[in-house]
């Protein structure tokens, strides 16, 4: 192997690393104020990346089918309760949100052929589309069982990875798509051709860590968030409804989930079922940081990266075995270092 | 003689299914047959012991590949490979164990899928195995010199392996063993301080339902006589789970019926969704997606508990059971040092909850320690049975220090304790949570038990606990679900656990809260005997003529530091007592 194949690969790796340690902030995030283990992460990788694809080819993205159903799954949940309750005024909004905005986003997509918008207008669409399946996910699959146990939420989190894996086959086809990309440009680097994509997911996925940290640092919606991850009782009291902090949690990781799938659509050929092993691996990175530590979490994503794309290079086949087996070193270097004390948690 | 028919023609229908039923629906029964070995593991770790596994699928491919390799390629007898299979899976279910169980519960279900989805990717790239494509011309199993070719007649090895794994999980949850591991769910901290090893447990059943996976890989194997990367896929690991839940994950007949009807519902979904859709696929992952989620909220208990309701009800009155007494530990002599702690101190963070404080106890007394809500008495318990260790200070418990002990390595020397906050498991009767109790005093394990071996001590334990339950006058309440006591009742069984144990230090924390008049003379005449029999006692309580009239000794605490301690007339004269207690005088 010589400097320029090192820096080729030192270069898909930290791209991938990039990608990887997004997801992995979003694990934590979602972990750390819901306690949900959420396996169906990497759904929302492959639900972006594959919108785009479909509007770039001029279909109609059968996400909008299910954020209808969603829509109106929730509408009648939530419907139904304000009615027992008499809250009737609240209706309207209720149903303008769930049902009313996808209906238009709907209409609209049949009445201006997507094709034709510009590229940051197609995103912002496959934005709209995926990113509030997060909060309508959690309202439907996980906030009736907001108080169950790790495992139970873990099971449902994995049975939705199930049904979105399903869903995906069926609006997308069995067919990978790869979108064009953002930016041609190109530079020179000791030899080395970087790409401009790779610089654009690179500095994007920087941009978005950063903002994140703002949101949590100065915002109060952060602030909100943060409280019920440390303390969701003493959070409850002081006014912060675990169910918004769900909603606002899973939409923060819908969001990330989708902008990482964009922003990689143009690197790699995104299948339906991509989404699952490149959000395990953003779970690898997690892990690494004990399902609690942020930074960590990102140095271990990008260390999954580096380490993917090396042992593509030597061992292609067994690529998959080596990122997933690194798992096992890290739980028992944590497991011989971490005193955990058995609390009861049920 | 009823309860049993339900079962007989479960048996008698399978025994003559494959003479008249059609290849197709042969074929079918293995399958469910084959996916509820693996359930009903489940039901063991995920249903009873409250862990879960994703990667069981891939422990099936461990059996069923360990078994096409080496007969295909090394010629080796199936019989061989199926121990060598169950050897293989074992090493590495200790070893995912050992790694991921220490630590919080949800460490095991990701490593597991960790696990998985490697194991199916080295099965899918090692050359020797075939690759994606496979091994084929895997031999046939042969029985008493005849081959087991067809379906039919290895349906008859696959059902009796089911059945025997089913008998098999229900003995062992019905023994001293099963009961620790039914402790693990809700009731680590109580089964810990009764001296049972919870890690030892959580490991044990991870192995065993990772052999069972194996087993019924090894079947696969034969059956098929082909075996390729796919079905041990995560996706299939995540289907036996959804099996378990379905069916009923608490019960071992929730496995079959999950099996049966996920399979036939799959079978079923995969002829009309892709002709719904239009298009072909692995769609019913949406219905089995959906169905969970679903089952999980509305349901979690599964459908085995409906069908439970149909069938003949069992009789909740049985025999007190009866054994020869076990052994006792030799008695105390009264007045010898019992437990000395001096100078315990314990921190959370920057609280100081004991500042050191110094008692002793002695066989043959009863001593109390008092103070108002918050001074610190259930912490200082807490150090002083080991449950959560003191930061500083020294305990001694005859004469031997508890620093770095577990609570049941102090249970195992002698000390019993009951829980201020009742930990009982509440679906548990009565008698089977007193004999939780006298775990140390039984040594049969997980294997004598699954062989119901352990009849005799499993006897003389339960006699022991029902003596125990007699002894503090619960007798009528023997074959109840404990959770469905009073509150009072709750300690007092909580006492009869831990004297279950043959103590020769009891610590009771609040034993007399919840009580009626009468209730506490019962107590306090049999704490009375307990004392004469040189049983030495550490006790907090807050009746204040309970405890002056019982103890001989008092310690007062107030704050976490030791106000006052003396014969029981003493320390009601003491100002500082009267200060903490009434308030002082300005």
């Amino acid at each position: 192997m010589d400097l320029q194949i090192l820096l080729l690969l030192g270069q898909d790796g930290v791209t991938n690393g990039a990608i990887y340690a997004l997801l992995a902030l979003a694990l934590v995030l979602v972990f750390a104020v819901t306690r949900v283990i959420f396996i169906a992460q990497g759904e929302f990788v492959a639900y972006g990346a594959l919108t785009l694809a479909s509007l770039q080819a001029g279909l109609v993205p059968g996400t909008v089918w299910l954020l209808l159903a969603l829509g109106t799954t929730v509408a009648l949940l939530d419907g139904a309760q304000l009615v027992r309750d008499g809250r009737y005024r609240k209706l309207p909004p209720l149903l303008i949100f769930n049902v009313g905005l996808p209906l238009l986003l709907a209409a609209g997509l049949f009445a201006v052929p997507p094709a034709n918008l510009p590229l940051w207008a197609q995103v912002g669409v496959s934005m709209l589309l995926v990113v509030p399946l997060g909060p309508l996910i959690y309202r439907v699959a996980f906030q009736p069982l907001a108080s169950a146990s790790v495992l139970v939420l873990l099971i449902v989190s994995v049975a939705v990875h199930l049904a979105l894996i399903g869903l995906g086959l069926l609006f997308f086809g069995a067919e990978g798509s790869r979108t064009p990309a953002f930016t041609d440009i190109s530079f020179e680097l000791a030899g080395t051709l970087l790409q401009g994509q790779t610089i654009l997911v690179v500095v994007a996925s920087a941009l978005l860590i950063i903002g994140l940290y703002f949101f949590f640092e100065r915002t109060i919606y952060g602030k909100a968030l943060r409280a019920t991850a440390m303390n969701r009782t003493g959070a409850r009291l002081m006014g912060i409804p675990p169910a918004l902090a769900g909603k606002l949690c899973f939409t923060l990781a819908a969001a990330i989930g989708a902008f990482s799938g964009i922003l990689i659509a143009p690197i790699t050929t995104i299948y339906y079922d991509s989404g699952f092993l490149i959000g395990l691996k953003g779970f690898v990175g997690a892990i690494i940081g004990g399902l609690a530590s942020y930074p960590v979490a990102a140095l271990g994503a990008v260390l999954v990266g580096l380490l993917e794309s090396y042992s593509s290079f030597y061992a292609s086949a067994f690529k998959e075995v080596i990122v997933f087996t690194l798992i096992i070193p890290v739980l028992l270097w944590r497991s011989l270092t971490s005193r955990h004390v058995e609390e009861e948690d049920e | 003689m009823m309860r049993r028919l339900p079962l007989a023609v479960f048996v008698g229908l399978l025994a003559v299914a494959p003479l008249f039923l059609p290849e197709f629906s042969v074929t079918l029964l293995n399958y469910i047959g084959l996916y509820a070995i693996v359930a009903v593991g489940l039901v063991l770790l995920t249903g009873v012991g409250g862990l879960t596994s994703f990667g069981q699928a891939a422990f099936v491919g461990l059996g069923a590949y360990t078994t096409a390799w080496l007969t295909t390629t090394h010629g080796f007898s199936p019989w061989a490979t199926l121990f060598i299979g169950l050897a293989i899976t074992a090493t590495v279910a200790l070893f995912l164990g050992f790694i991921t169980l220490r630590m919080g519960g949800h460490y095991l279900p990701l490593g597991t899928i960790a696990w998985g989805i490697s194991l199916y990717f080295l099965f899918g790239n090692v050359e020797f195995l075939g690759g994606h494509s496979g091994i084929t011309g895997i031999p046939a199993v042969s029985l008493f010199g005849a081959e087991l070719k067809s379906g039919r007649e290895f349906f008859y090895l696959i059902w009796i392996v089911v059945l025997l794994a089913m008998l098999a999980v229900r003995n062992l949850l019905d023994s001293r063993s099963g009961r620790a591991i039914r402790a693990l769910k809700g009731g680590v901290v109580m089964a810990e301080a009764m001296g049972v090893d919870t890690a030892r447990a959580k490991i044990v059943i991870f192995l065993l339902a990772a052999l069972l996976a194996s087993i019924s890989g090894w079947l696969y194997a034969h059956l098929q006589r082909f075996v390729n990367p796919t079905p041990f896929a995560l996706t299939q690991g995540i289907e036996y789970l959804f099996m378990a839940v379905v069916g009923g994950i608490g019960h071992v007949w929730g496995a079959v019926l999950g099996a049966g009807l996920i399979t036939i519902l799959k079978q079923w979904l995969q002829d009309w969704l892709p002709q719904i859709l239009g298009q072909s696929g692995n769609f019913e992952i949406i219905v089995f997606g959906i169905a969970m989620v679903l089952v999980l909220q509305k349901a979690r208990d599964g459908l085995w508990p409906v069908i439970l309701k149909l069938l003949p009800a069992r009789s909740l009155q049985r025999e007190v059971p009866v054994g020869e007494t076990l052994p006792k530990r030799p008695a105390t002599v009264a007045g010898t040092v019992l437990l000395e702690a001096v100078d315990v101190t314990k921190r959370f963070g920057g609280l100081v909850a004991n500042n050191k404080l110094s008692l002793t106890v002695q066989a043959g007394e009863v001593m109390a320690l008092i103070g108002p809500n918050g001074a610190g008495k259930s912490t200082m318990f807490n150090c002083l049975s080991a449950v959560n260790p003191a930061s500083e200070g020294k305990i001694a418990f005859l004469g031997q220090s508890t620093a770095g002990f577990a609570a049941r390595d102090v249970a195992r020397r002698g000390m019993s304790r009951t829980f201020q906050h009742v930990r009982l498991l509440g679906q548990m009767s009565v008698l089977e949570n007193v004999a939780i109790g006298a775990h140390l005093r039984g040594c049969r394990g997980v294997l004598a038990s699954a062989l119901r071996l352990d009849r005799a001590e499993e006897a003389r334990l339960l006699a022991e606990a029902a003596r125990q339950i007699e002894r503090v006058g619960l007798k009528e309440q023997m074959f109840e679900p404990a959770g469905s006591l009073a509150l009072g009742q709750q300690r007092i069984v909580e006492i009869a656990r831990a004297l279950a144990s043959d103590p020769c230090l009891l610590l009771l924390d609040e034993p007399a809260a919840g009580l009626r008049y009468l209730e506490k003379q019962a107590l306090a005449e049999l704490l009375n005997k307990l004392r004469a029999e040189g049983m030495g006692i550490l006790l907090v309580e807050h009746d204040m003529d309970f405890v002056m009239g019982l103890a001989d000794r008092v310690v007062v605490m107030e704050f976490g530091e030791k106000i006052a301690e003396g014969k029981p007339d003493e320390v009601q004269r003491d100002p500082k007592v009267l200060e903490a207690y009434l308030g002082g005088v300005e």
